[in-house]
């Protein structure tokens, strides 16, 4: 029996049921893939948003100053690459002049600090590809980036950590009140009890939500296709440039990332099913945007395309709480940006307000939020590397050359908690296969450790769980 | 373990074993390869076909069989090969840091270091291939892995974007080992891999080639499940209404090779934007003194036995370096004129001796043309050619004595009429 039942390993999830372990409480996350963070936090642009952009008085607004505010400790506790770069929204017409000073204005209602306006000659100085048509910018200092899959991740293993349990392949699809607790259950027999749950599903949060009995909710999907570029190019912008808003949303933007690649797009599509393929209009539109954003923007270190789905509500601002109709179902819905700054806060609120009272918690005094970092070989110096390889000789063999991954690495990735089970849960903890090569050279030798971890036959292995086996059996 | 070496060699594939065996014997003695891999040999390892060494062996060697007699040949020279060592950065001034799993991190002073890294394939990715992303897509080489050195089939019906040679040589393959490849799929209207393979690989399997044509949508969700393959136009875009549907489990990329550099920009030696190598002199060596390249990392070849020529220049050249042969320069550029898309090398040093051999590529198909080299209203050399293609490599033989005659710049054209 479960005090807390989180369903949705995504950075809303994880954070949630890592701010559960603070508790003294029995708690589990649910997630119907094979690995966590395989929607929407493991797609979106990696963005630590000021907070200017929503009204003041919504959810939108209140979480993401707060998030913010709190991503810097928060990332680095977890031992994820966050920067503070700062942002700039870009003008190009006397229209989006004005429009940033409206922003100015919400930003600093919101909470927002340092928000600046900057003219043309100062936006060059900020960013000298930026384009020449670009006429000033509404410059804001606490923006920032961070790796959202690194973030997810390190928030479940460290939640795995301090005694939270996860069931992946876990989709829920039965769900059953049994006296003063839920009774849910998955597609493969599954069932887990607990006394309250927690609905972190993203784009499946309508569905887990009438399994509950609550069909109020009402969840679309708007897809957002992107550009990654090599990491040579992560210094061809230095700080998060949006184009100024439009009723259609803040657009395509030109990042640097966390791990210092060069990140376009996205675009927004309405989508009925969740679908994230890639289409000729999407790439060309991102392009299109991005070109019109910058100079000389060098198109041919592209080293993949990828698209991500942002679930939105119906109103269309978070909706944070206990459901009206079902007591005992909590609602964590309609989190699309700026939810991943957001989540700290989200969690905060959620579980150290509303869950504490309901659940009546107290303060668990074994918590131990500290993580280490899943992929650090590269950024240690020598003597610590050599002292590592004297320790683990796994770590003196590098496996992906791109990004100087070791064996090390991997292995422990396989071996920690959330354990990887499959090359991209190995990908996104590792960056193994996220380079240049994609994966070309290592990806091999990635599936023969998960093979030789995992106890499983060499074809056994997958790309992303049952049905994506790498192999087609043995040769001739 | 020792920190000063007279010659690195950063890279234990064909280019770095043939470097290092003409370095020995020009002389030099104090020799280090390091090799990422745990054995010798690079690529050639997983290219059990044969047609290796045509040119140089005039005889037809599988790739491991070319690569034994290289390794050999180091071998009986004792020079040194650190395997399962990756570089982990160069410098300018030839300090090579590197780490294995027996000593750990190291770094080594070197007196002159050899570029020898190879290339690496172009990704699904770096096309902006739109659809889905799911288990079967791979690059033919890492197929070409799967199949050769693991014993494993990445997939039963495959569909092949670009006729490259290793597309080429992976879809007889995959035949073999009992696939069935449906289509080769190449955007440019010819193929850029070898007529033999055309041949050999394709029209012997009855497996069709559809020039102008690329692959506009990858289906599936956790497996591919089918392409679909639309024909384009002159400028590349695919034209609507062309669209064809194929079912298939397996996409594999065989769309180019890019020499794998990163080292070389991390020392801040300049690239040359046509071949995406270093820019060097004819003797293979780079803007930063002593630092030589050679191989499928300085441009990408044809053959193997191509590679092994241009690694002993380097070989030499590096051997002359450390033993204090380095004069004064009298260096002119050596750029690509009309109808050549880039030209190598790209410096030409006057004062150096012997024949320059000018490597360079065509931007199309050309028949009964003319391929020569100009310096100040002179031609220097030229010569008549029945047919160029961009797939096939095209050189130029300016002799010693003309190099004195360079006034400016040397400049590498094609004629499209015959040149008398």
């Amino acid at each position: 029996m479960f005090d807390v039942i989180v369903i949705g390993g995504g950075v809303i999830g994880g954070a949630i049921l890592r701010e559960l372990t603070k508790y003294k409480c029995e708690v589990c996350l649910l997630e119907k893939e094979n690995d966590v963070c395989m929607g929407q936090s493991k797609a979106n642009s990696g963005i630590v948003h000021a907070g200017f952009d929503a009204a003041e008085g919504t959810n939108k607004a209140r979480f993401n100053v707060r998030g913010n505010a709190l991503m810097p400790a928060y990332a680095a506790q977890l031992g994820v690459k966050y920067k503070n770069i700062g942002s700039l929204v870009v003008a190009f017409s006397d229209g989006d002049l004005g429009t940033l000073v409206r922003l100015k204005e919400r930003g600093e209602k919101n909470g927002v600090p340092g928000l600046e306006l900057v003219d043309r000659k100062r936006l060059r100085e900020l960013e000298p590809n930026i384009s020449e048509e670009a006429v000033g910018a509404l410059f804001a200092p606490t923006g920032g980036i961070v790796c959202p899959y690194g973030l997810t991740i390190a928030e479940i293993g460290n939640a795995m950590d301090n005694g939270a349990r996860l069931y992946c392949n876990f989709e829920v699809t039965t769900v059953r009140r049994e006296k003063d607790s839920f009774v849910v259950g998955s597609a493969d027999g599954r069932e887990v009890r607990g006394r309250v749950a927690v609905n972190c599903a993203g784009l499946g949060a309508g569905k887990v939500s009438a399994l509950f009995g609550d069909d109020g909710l009402r969840i679309g999907g708007r897809r957002g296709e992107y550009l990654l570029l090599d990491r040579a190019d992560g210094d061809f912008v230095s700080h998060t440039l949006f184009f100024t808003p439009t009723r259609k949303g803040k657009g395509v933007l030109v990042s640097p990332t966390a791990d210092g690649n060069l990140l376009l797009g996205p675009t927004a599509e309405e989508v009925e099913d969740g679908g994230t393929q890639t289409t000729q209009e999407g790439i060309a539109s991102v392009i299109a945007k991005a070109a019109e954003m910058c100079r000389g923007i060098p198109f041919r270190d592209v080293i993949t395309s990828f698209a991500g789905v942002r679930a939105y509500s119906q109103t269309h601002d978070f909706i944070i709480g206990e459901s009206e109709r079902t007591e005992g179902l909590f609602q964590c819905a309609g989190i699309e940006s700026p939810g991943l700054t957001s989540a700290p806060a989200i969690a905060e609120y959620l579980v150290g307000t509303l869950l504490r009272k309901k659940l009546k918690l107290e303060k668990n005094p074994l918590f131990d939020g500290t993580r280490k970092p899943d992929h650090f070989f590269k950024d240690l110096s020598v003597a610590e590397q050599n002292a590592l390889i004297r320790e683990d000789p796994a770590y003196g063999k590098i496996v992906c050359r791109c990004e100087q991954i070791t064996e090390g690495e991997i292995v422990r990735a396989i071996r920690r908690n959330p354990p990887a089970r499959d090359a991209d849960a190995v990908k996104r903890r590792t960056r193994a296969g996220m380079g240049r090569c994609q994966g070309g050279f290592c990806q091999s030798h990635v599936a023969e450790l998960l093979s030789r971890e995992l106890g499983i036959p060499f074809d056994e292995v997958t790309k992303s769980g049952a049905g994506s086996e790498l192999l087609k059996g043995v040769s001739k | 373990m020792k920190t000063e070496n007279a010659i690195v060699i950063i890279g234990g594939g064909p280019a770095g074993l043939a470097a290092a065996v003409q370095a020995y014997d020009s002389g030099a003695r104090d020799i280090l390869i390091l090799e990422r891999e745990p054995r010798l040999g690079g690529i050639l390892n997983q290219c059990i076909h044969n047609g290796f060494g045509l040119t140089r062996f005039k005889e037809s060697l599988t790739g491991p069989e070319y690569a034994r007699r290289f390794e050999r040949a180091v071998r009986e020279r004792n020079i040194r090969a650190m395997t399962d060592t990756t570089v982990l950065s160069l410098t300018r001034d030839r300090q090579v840091t590197a780490v294995n799993a027996a000593e750990g991190a190291f770094t080594v002073r070197a007196g002159a270091v050899i570029l020898a890294m190879g290339c690496r394939e172009r990704s699904r990715g770096a096309l902006n291939v739109p659809g889905t992303r799911p288990a079967g897509i791979y690059s033919a080489g890492t197929a070409q892995k799967y199949v050769n050195l693991k014993g494993y089939l990445p997939g039963k019906e495959v569909v092949i974007l670009g006729s490259g040679d290793i597309g080429l040589i992976m879809a007889r393959r995959m035949t073999l080992e009992g696939a069935k490849v449906r289509a080769v799929c190449e955007i440019m209207p010819y193929s850029s891999g070898l007529k033999r393979n055309i041949v050999q690989c394709l029209d012997d399997f009855g497996i069709p080639l559809y020039l102008n044509h690329t692959i506009t949508k990858i289906e599936g969700e956790k497996r591919v499940t089918g392409v679909v393959v639309s024909e384009v136009d002159g400028n590349k875009r695919p034209i609507p209404g062309t669209e064809m549907h194929f079912d298939c489990d397996t996409v594999l990329f065989s769309v180019g090779l890019i020499p794998e550099n990163e080292l070389t920009k991390s020392a801040g030696i300049p690239l040359c934007a046509g071949t995406r190598g270093a820019a060097v002199y004819q003797n293979r060596e780079t803007e930063a003194p002593g630092i030589f390249a050679c191989g499928n990392v300085l441009q990408v070849h044809d053959l193997v036995d191509f590679v092994s020529e241009e690694a002993e220049i380097a070989g030499r050249a590096a051997a002359e370096f450390v033993s204090g042969g380095a004069g004064e320069r009298d260096a002119a550029d050596c750029v690509n004129g009309k109808n050549v898309s880039y030209v190598l090398p790209q410096k030409i040093d006057k004062n150096l001796r012997g024949d320059v051999k000018l490597f360079f590529r065509v931007t199309g198909t050309f028949r009964n043309c003319t391929v020569l080299a100009e310096s100040g209203g002179k031609i220097l050399a030229g010569r008549k050619r029945r047919i160029a293609v961009p797939g096939e490599m095209e050189t130029l033989l300016l002799p010693a004595e003309k190099l004195k005659e360079i006034e400016g710049e040397l400049v590498v054209r094609l004629e499209e009429e015959s040149w008398k």
